[in-house]
């Protein structure tokens, strides 16, 4: 009887370990070192894929694979009905992670909230200085100028007042520099003399913990066992950082990574026809353009911009320098936003039709005009140079006489926002997934000034009208309504010759599962798995 | 000995100016500052920019931010990345083994084949083998590094799945840095497979960058040898009866030396620059990519601490080759005492 337990006792033990199985790793290979561990200083979308997105989280967040804003660490929130007043109701019983160097003593509360922005803030706060005092987006998002007070109300509400009704503030709080840190691990480092800790050795509350990192080689971390979503599928992260695009797809077929990020794109059809890989795809949140300078002659003549933009052969363009990773733009926003109107019809390739409409103000001879290009490759612009030799080409066709210029790109962007150019490429990616922040931020009157982002100097009083009210209006479904609005009268005025929306890309093993692509460029390994 | 060692370091002095002056001017005459990047599409205001360019001392004139640099240096602070804010020493020292072991990899490879392959094919001139290893150095010496490298990858990695495609370790491995030398790490964590696994990753990379250096010494080695094998003591050794093998391996291989250790030397400022591409193509972490996004990002105290210390220790090599002269040849050591 004895020995049969002790059979049936092994019997299950081993039965025990097959379940079990071996630990899982999965094996991303990233393009880069992060700047470093402090989301609120980064600027990279590589940084954030190493800092905020695995270690951290946000009172809210961006649901996977989407811009739509989810619960996070706030359970709920309530917008006062003048919209200056945002309070978050926080998820309670939320554990710090425990690190080598730290063991938290008590759970996620209000005091980390009100650290994390105040450190950003304030700048008499301890922490303003550690590491960099540059908060970018802090400031890039102008909460400066936008948050009034921030103030406990108990231990598990915090609200958020504003000066001015803002309904993006809630999509910024799901952005990586609203990330929450702790505030007791920021005081024990503190009083040990050693701040910078905090962003050297993170505790977050994310769904992994940072292990080890080695600049240039690898960062390490392992699931968070008590992460407020339940424990991730796989028991560690690892990034093999892998900079040449060539080398990723290299190890991704010899098995060396899971997932790939930003291939080459000679090597995307390769990827396709490989049966062991998965290859996905999206239009990123970013769109390139051609913006005129509508205060200067000729381009304050609205019959000007639409014979240029029916001048230029915009699939050409999209075919030939985009290879298959773009789609060409109608819209100021891109398909994955949500308010995208589908409904707003392009202008269609017509030389004939432009001419025509050039001779009727006045232009029948052509002009000259100069036609700015980008100096560097950006992830919505692959060649900018290229792109403007096309444009040229087509413009000389209906008898304008195009010069390309440009500057070195520091230059290049203080020289636009100067109102220099007359005719000029320029793009921009979204950063909060709202569509105020492409709408209002590139195209509103009061970034028309010297100096602001609408670099068309484009000022008009019924587009401005829409976007200004979208603003202040909490409800999504009337905000969708007047963004759609304000893109056909984006589309009648021709401020921009929208050109494409470039094609996100990452490839997989046939095995990996449960990975999304974030039209916000992030890679997010929190529901991933491997069969 | 100690007077020529004396002498030989004086020159160092205004090497070392030389170099931080010309990092330095180089490194502020690329347009656009490190502020401006980082703000990419969105920009900065004028005040913050003048505010952060004051935090920098990157408001200051260049000759006074020059001087500062250099009494910093002096004291042996080299400031701190402007990107990732952590010490620029310690950056350096913690890639720079890394670099260290493939370029010395690279040029024990490239020593190891390329001198007893020019010796054979000064030995066996105008033979199909001379023909053959003078070719394939012609070769060498012409590939491109990234295109060479690509193709390893594919042949090797690939195709064959003989070796690693990039890294210094299989992720598998999580090895501390104890020296940064992973050959050593690795065979001091006692863990089973690791060095095997360092070895491997490193094969690839050592070859693509011996490459070039292979070449030219390779083809120094058999120009070297052919002038010594025509030398009268030469055939004087021959007539005295000496075998082949003592006659080349002694007395010419000793005389040929001294061009060839000279090239060895100059290699190691090749190394570095192949380094580069090398690094980048086999995901490598030395410090040869870290220069390189130091200036694309402007991070102007990294790239200034960074050719400080990499022309140090190219410095240093020949500094260590001059002193080898001696050693190879006595003439040298006694004409300078």
């Amino acid at each position: 009887m004895n020995r049969h337990l002790l059979a049936a006792g092994f019997g299950l033990a081993v039965l025990g370990l097959a379940a079990s199985g071996e630990a899982k790793t999965f094996v991303y290979c990233s393009e880069g070192s992060p700047e470093n561990f402090y989301p609120a200083i980064n600027t990279t979308g590589t940084s954030f894929d190493a800092s905020s997105r695995q270690i951290y989280s946000r009172l809210v967040e961006f649901k996977l694979g989407t811009t739509e804003v989810e619960a996070g660490l706030a359970e709920s929130w309530d917008v006062a009905p003048d919209g200056l007043a945002y309070t978050f109701h926080l998820r309670k019983g939320v554990k710090w992670q425990t690190t080598a160097g730290f063991t938290p003593s008590r759970d996620f509360n209000a005091d980390d909230v009100i650290f994390s922005f105040e450190r950003q803030w304030k700048t008499d706060n301890a922490y303003f200085k550690v590491t960099s005092d540059n908060h970018s987006y802090f400031n890039d998002m102008d909460m400066p100028s936008s948050l009034k007070s921030i103030d406990k109300v108990d231990d598990y509400t915090v609200r958020f007042s504003l000066n001015t009704p803002n309904a993006p503030f809630l999509a910024n709080m799901a952005m990586d520099f609203a990330s929450i840190e702790s505030k007791e691990y920021a005081d024990k480092m503190l009083a040990a003399g050693t701040p910078e800790k905090v962003d050297q050795e993170p505790v977050g509350t994310g769904p992994f913990q940072l292990e080890s990192y080695q600049k240039d080689a690898i960062i390490r971390y392992q699931a968070n066992p008590s992460f407020y979503k339940g424990k991730v599928k796989v028991d560690s992260l690892v990034f093999a950082i892998t900079p040449d695009a060539s080398v990723r797809f290299a190890k991704l077929k010899s098995g060396e990574c899971d997932l790939i990020p930003y291939p080459a794109p000679a090597d995307v059809p390769a990827m396709r026809s490989d049966n062991s890989l998965k290859v996905l795809d999206q239009a990123g949140l970013n769109i390139a353009y051609l913006a005129f300078n509508t205060s200067k002659k000729p381009y304050d003549d609205i019959r000007v911009r639409r014979a240029v933009d029916m001048a230029i052969n915009k699939k050409a363009i999209v075919d030939a320098v985009y290879l298959g990773f773009g789609i060409p733009a109608k819209n100021p926003i891109p398909p994955s936003m949500w308010s995208y109107n589908d409904a707003v019809k392009d202008y269609d390739y017509d030389p004939d039709g432009a001419k025509k409409l050039l001779a009727d103000a006045g232009l029948a001879n052509g002009f000259d005009t100069d036609l700015w290009f980008m100096p560097v490759q950006r992830p919505y612009n692959p060649n900018g140079k290229r792109i403007g030799e096309l444009m040229q080409a087509d413009l000389a066709k209906v008898g304008i006489n195009a010069k390309l210029v440009t500057f070195e790109w520091g230059q290049y962007r203080k020289k636009l926002q100067g109102g220099e150019p007359m005719l000029m490429q320029f793009g921009w990616t979204g950063d909060n997934g709202d569509p105020d922040n492409f709408l209002n931020t590139l195209l509103g009157c009061a970034a028309a000034k010297i100096g602001g982002n609408n670099v068309a100097r484009w000022c008009y009083k019924d587009f401005d009208d829409l976007v200004a009210e979208a603003q202040r209006t909490a409800d999504p479904k009337k905000r969708t309504e007047l963004y759609e609005k304000a893109q056909l009268v984006f589309k009648d005025q021709t401020p921009w010759f929208t050109i494409a929306h470039s094609l996100q890309i990452a490839a997989m093993r046939g095995n990996v599962e449960g990975f999304k692509l974030s039209p916000l460029g992030y890679h997010d390994f929190s529901e991933v798995d491997k069969k | 000995m100690l007077r020529f060692l004396f002498t030989r370091s004086l020159l160092v002095i205004p090497t070392f100016v030389g170099i931080t002056l010309l990092a330095f001017l180089l490194v502020h005459s690329v347009p656009g500052d490190p502020i401006e990047l980082l703000a990419g599409e969105h920009g900065i205001s004028v005040e913050r920019h003048t505010q952060l360019l004051h935090e920098y001392g990157l408001d200051r004139p260049l000759s006074i931010q020059y001087l500062r640099y250099v009494g910093h240096v002096l004291r042996g602070d080299l400031g701190r990345s402007l990107i990732t804010h952590a010490p620029v020493v310690q950056e350096f020292s913690q890639l720079f083994p890394a670099t260290i072991e493939l370029t010395l990899a690279a040029a024990l490879f490239a020593t190891l084949v390329g001198l007893p392959a020019g010796m054979i094919a000064a030995v066996r001139r105008n033979s199909v083998f001379d023909h053959g290893v003078m070719g394939a150095a012609l070769a060498g010496y012409s590939m491109p590094i990234f295109w060479w490298g690509l193709l390893l990858i594919i042949l090797f990695s690939n195709t064959l799945g003989w070796t690693p495609v990039s890294g210094r370790i299989s992720v598998d491995y999580d090895i501390a840095p104890r020296t940064g030398f992973l050959i050593v790490d690795s065979l001091l964590s006692g863990e089973d497979g690791a060095l095997a696994s360092t070895l491997s990753h490193l094969i690839l990379p050592a070859v693509v960058l011996g490459t070039i250096p292979l070449a030219v010494i390779a083809r120094m080695t058999r120009s070297a040898m052919l002038e010594v094998l025509g030398e009268d003591y030469i055939r004087t050794a021959r007539a005295k009866g000496l075998g082949p093998l003592r006659v080349i391996g002694l007395h010419a291989l000793r005389n040929a030396l001294i061009p060839v250790v000279t090239v060895i030397g100059l290699q190691v400022g090749v190394l570095f620059t192949g380094a580069i591409l090398t690094e980048t193509i086999f995901s490598w972490p030395g410090v040869g990519k870290w220069l390189v996004d130091s200036i694309n990002r402007r991070d102007y105290p990294v790239l200034q601490g960074g050719v400080l210390l990499i022309g140090t220790v190219v410095m240093a090599v020949n500094l260590a080759v001059d002193l080898l002269y001696g050693v190879i040849n006595p003439r040298i050591r006694y004409r300078r005492s």
